[in-house]
């Protein structure tokens, strides 16, 4: 097989559903209810079917991936297919029992995420009360010994707080923690002036993650992930196109990327009606921005593809209308001036209360 | 000193991986002999005279400086506990 297009990763959507209604959610908007969630049966095919295209690493995600009350099962099989299998939650809802239950079916890890240091405001950004319970759910985590990243979206509200942040993942005995600006796509576009830090708060807080991993080493991994807007190069994103990661998406649409549906004239295949290894080897939109033939002439003539493949579709889409244009995140770009305004705006805007659009759908009443 | 990812025979490249979240090393024939004994019942100097006895054909003074260096690798990670 051509190792150059094999997935090291399953990103496993299991549901859209979600008990908190984070601004910056990076679901597509407009999908909350649950209607067409793929089986138990199809998630357990996809798995078998993930690990011998490759894949060695699950994350279960969502939305909450909580909210299926088969995610026994599935950790269950993941491990006896020596997947390496990571739950990314907001830890509600959740007992101790049922987490322990994972812990011995075969979980590997747990990822936990914050809104912000800070009770009150992590709620108000949650949407939700539930910075308390998640607290309590990340000391579940250390009991069992399982290895616990602390995960937080950055944006103009909390980038401030890093200090209490780094604090927060040192008093839960956090093995990772992960600064992560939002990236403006999905909810985090829409509410992306409300969101969007200043070049000065990334600054300040960039230096301050940057001491904090050096004093850390060895304890805590400390990942600080700058927002495209304030990069001079566009990131790798998915580390390109149909190269690493398989997204399947609560409905059961195999992707390159959790947003990738939302590109229009692309088309993607159902896992419930193809092989994933052919969805991956030979479908249509797997197949769209893999290699460099797509790419515009600048971007092909400029060595940097080879590190970031292009940079991001989605933004590209986002921002020019044209999913196949250069990422505008990338400096040289004709569309930078898009980002540049956004970033001036950001300075302007700066200490001025905005409110926030709430992710709509509350996930348990659909 | 015990290793805290896990790790897996990797069928196509012929070789273990060694997983953490989020990532994985490929790992060399000699780092997975090393990966392997990290199971909180060795110490460093344990596994550098094991390893000199299954490999006489390499000096141990070279087999000591091979897991010291991969074992710092891990460390500086934080994917080794009691490490020093």
């Amino acid at each position: 097989m051509n190792n150059e297009y094999r997935p090291y990763t399953l990103i496993a959507e299991l549901t859209y559903r979600c008990p908190l209604r984070c601004p910056y959610c990076s679901n597509p908007l407009g999908y909350a209810g649950h209607g067409n969630e793929i089986d138990t049966d199809t998630w357990l095919r996809v798995f078998h079917e993930a690990e011998a295209l490759g894949v060695v690493q699950l994350n279960l995600t969502g939305g909450e991936p909580l909210l299926r009350d088969d995610l026994e099962q599935l950790i269950e099989r993941a491990s006896r297919l020596e997947l390496y299998t990571n739950l990314i939650t907001s830890g509600i809802p959740l007992t101790f029992e049922r987490l322990s239950r994972f812990a011995a079916l075969g979980l590997n890890c747990v990822q936990v995420s914050v809104q912000s240091s800070r009770s009150t405001e992590s709620d108000r950004i949650a949407g939700a009360p539930s910075f308390h319970r998640k607290l309590e759910v990340m000391q579940w985590v250390a009991s069992l010994e399982l290895p616990l990243t602390l995960n937080v979206v950055l944006h103009r509200d909390n980038i401030g707080e890093i200090a209490e942040l780094i604090a927060l993942a040192e008093r839960v005995s956090a093995d990772r923690l992960e600064l992560a600006n939002a990236q403006y796509l999905g909810w985090a576009l829409k509410n992306r002036v409300a969101l969007l830090p200043t070049r000065e708060q990334i600054e300040t807080a960039r230096t301050i993650a940057a001491d904090a991993r050096e004093r850390l080493r060895g304890t805590m991994e400390v990942i600080f992930v700058t927002p495209d807007y304030y990069s001079v190069h566009p990131k790798s994103c998915m580390d390109g196109w149909g190269r690493r990661f398989i997204v399947v998406n609560p409905e059961g649409l195999a992707l390159p990327c959790h947003l990738a549906h939302t590109l229009p004239g692309l088309r993607f295949d159902n896992v419930t009606k193809r092989h994933l290894a052919d969805i991956w080897h030979h479908s249509d939109g797997f197949n769209q921005f893999r290699g460099d033939g797509w790419l515009p002439d600048a971007c092909r003539s400029c060595d940097r593809h080879t590190k970031d493949f292009g940079g991001c579709r989605c933004q590209a889409f986002h921002v020019t209308g044209n999913a196949g244009a250069t990422d505008p995140a990338c400096s040289l770009s004709p569309d930078h001036g898009f980002i540049e305004s956004a970033r001036s705006q950001a300075s302007q805007s700066a200490g001025v209360p905005i409110l926030f659009e709430y992710r709509n759908g509350r996930g348990f009443a659909q | 000193m015990r290793e805290a990812g896990q790790s897996r025979f990797d069928r196509r490249a012929g070789r273990y991986l060694l997983l953490y979240p989020e990532m994985g090393l490929e790992l060399s024939r000699t780092a997975t002999e090393i990966a392997r004994l990290c199971t909180g019942e060795w110490t460093v100097d344990g596994i550098a005279q094991h390893l000199a006895q299954i490999h006489s054909e390499i000096s141990p003074v070279e087999i000591m400086r091979d897991v010291r260096d991969f074992l710092k690798t891990l460390a500086c990670r934080g994917l080794l506990q009691g490490f020093k």
